[in-house]
């Protein structure tokens, strides 16, 4: 069935899922949703499984026609959605009717919005997802005049509870990411390392899916910043021989040969993939104990939610 | 090295093996088969194994694993007869037209080497190669070791399209390009075998592990085949719809 026409693609709009894990080993990244919180809860705000497909859309200007009724929830970064030029109150199922239209108009805090639809959107499965991955001829980002599909709902009703208002995350830039040091920390000096946790490093324009890259002081090599390369883990931040880091993120290539200074712990992604380019951040260092922590915190987190949605709150 | 890799954390979510610090086919050997072990005796909370020249990468839940449960897990795999697991024998013989639009830095490997474009073609196609890794690129496939006479550094500056299907040299290695994208390796030629369909699972038609060989065909030849690979790509894309 049809959900929507796309008037305006925006800035890049991508159909994204839980990705599709597996493949590392043929030189293909998992790819998803990048904010998998957001992404998650949009889904069970309208009673799809939390890995639906849906829309991620980054920073501004998307436009969508409503091809028929439908029940749609908008989470994620604050990107000024509107239906019918109302403003589109985020983080709750939302009826919408055929002929509305459903945009982002300005960016007020984080970089990526998620659209979901009751009965999630089809779309062509690459190796057992929909997630588009561009370099990989998976999909492509949205453009205009492309139709939407979705799944029909069959009149499966929305669920009973609500998404707890104050767990909205609050997309602060100001907290440090926590990563955990290496594999190759030992080929950075002292100094290296220091620089690394205590200076700021604005994103550059050139941050992507593949990877945030970082502009700020140099880290310094103890012997150079080649290695034989070897494969990368979601989340590593690698030095090349600049000296500027590079963090290696959902649509990264698999494996590369530069030294690589730390991890972004797993419970820090989300956050991460809501600070845009021209925003700073920050690194502090963690031990595995305090990230595996960290992410144990944010599953239950999600469970809470899950339960509060569905009504069992 | 040998006995004891170094195992390090990759994050807080994977484990990185290391098990040696070059290139070479016996460390390669050694990680492929030590990843073939660990797939088969997976512990619940291990995910995605990715081997690489001397490393390999290991995912884990850490819901399920601590680092150190996982560490004690890949060492207790160590001591098992990592060698007598079965390597695959099977050498794949790819097609490749040699030189001109196929391959336009052939000459530049010839003359940095000091010999003909013919004999670079001669020792190209007389080794059989080890696939090291899969995956520069979708499907992308770096192997080795080339006879010393035809190794040449990558490009100065990498070329922003490589078309799928392209052989190249990059140092000690050789490789095949599986879907068009940015590269820096010398080209010398092109085969007609799709070596990157999604249609396939799994989709790339090299595994690490695997043994290559090539032989050349004429520009008439790679046509030929280009057509023949197409049809039934087209063919399979129809059965989806059917």
């Amino acid at each position: 069935m049809r959900a929507f026409e796309v008037l305006n693609p925006g800035v890049f709009t991508t159909i994204q899922d839980l990705g599709r894990p597996g493949y590392m080993k043929y030189g293909i990244p998992a790819s998803g949703i990048a904010d998998r919180f957001s992404g998650q809860v949009a889904n069970l705000l309208v009673g799809n499984p939390p890995g639906a497909a849906l829309l991620e859309v980054t920073l501004f200007r998307l436009e969508l026609l409503a091809l028929n009724d439908l029940v749609i929830a908008v989470t994620g970064g604050n990107l000024s959605p509107t239906v019918n030029r109302d403003p589109l109150p985020m983080w709750q199922a939302l009826p919408i009717q055929k002929g509305d239209r459903v945009a982002f108009r300005a960016r007020k805090k984080g970089f990526r919005a998620y659209l979901t639809v009751q009965g999630g959107f089809s779309g062509q499965e690459f190796l057992g997802s929909r997630s588009v991955f561009v370099r990989g001829l998976m999909g492509t980002p949205l453009q205009a005049g492309n139709i939407l599909e979705f799944e029909d709902p069959e009149g499966k009703s929305i669920p009973q509870g609500n998404f707890p208002q104050e767990m909205i995350p609050s997309f602060s830039i100001l907290n440090p990411l926590r990563v955990i040091l290496g594999p190759q920390e030992e080929r950075f000096s002292p100094k290296g390392i220091e620089t690394f946790l205590t200076s700021e490093y604005r994103v550059s324009s050139q941050s992507d899916r593949m990877g945030y890259r970082l502009e700020g002081l140099a880290i310094e090599h103890l012997q150079g910043a080649d290695i034989i390369s070897e494969p990368i883990s979601r989340g590593a931040i690698q030095v090349p021989g600049d000296g500027l880091p590079i963090i290696l993120l959902w649509d990264a290539q698999v494996s590369g040969g530069y030294v690589k200074i730390a991890n972004v712990i797993t419970a820090d992604l989300d956050r991460l993939a809501q600070i845009m380019p021209g925003q700073s951040l920050r690194f502090q260092s963690a031990t595995l104990e305090e990230a595996h922590l960290a992410w144990r915190m944010e599953i239950l987190r999600f469970e809470r939610i899950k339960r509060a949605i569905e009504g069992h709150g | 090295m040998e006995g004891s890799p170094r195992i390090l954390p990759a994050g807080d979510q994977a484990i990185l093996i290391e098990f040696g610090l070059e290139i070479n086919p016996a460390i390669n050997r050694l990680v492929q088969a030590f990843a073939r072990n660990a797939d088969q005796h997976r512990i619940p909370g291990i995910g995605e194994l990715i081997p690489s020249y001397c490393t390999l990468l290991i995912y884990y839940d850490p819901f399920l694993l601590s680092f150190s449960q996982v560490e004690q897990w890949a060492r207790s795999l160590f001591g098992s007869n990592l060698l007598e697991a079965k390597i695959s024998p099977e050498v794949k013989e790819i097609p490749v037209v040699y030189g001109g639009l196929y391959g336009p830095d052939i000459e530049f490997v010839a003359r940095h080497n000091q010999i003909t474009a013919e004999e670079v073609v001669q020792l190209h196609t007389r080794e059989t190669y080890l696939v090291y890794v899969v995956g520069f690129s979708p499907g992308f496939a770096a192997m080795g070791t080339v006879p010393s006479k035809i190794r040449t550094p990558r490009l100065q500056t990498p070329r922003i399209k490589v078309p799928a299907g392209s052989v190249g040299i990059g140092g000690i290695q050789t490789g095949i390009y599986a879907v068009e994208s940015p590269g820096g390796w010398q080209l010398i030629g092109r085969t007609p075998l799709t070596l990157f369909d999604l249609k396939r699972n799994p989709p790339a038609y090299f595994q690490a592990g695997d043994y290559a060989r090539f032989y050349p065909i004429s520009e008439e030849e790679f046509e030929k085949r280009r057509i023949q690979e197409s049809e039934v790509i087209i063919k399979n894309h129809c059965k989806m719809f059917n």
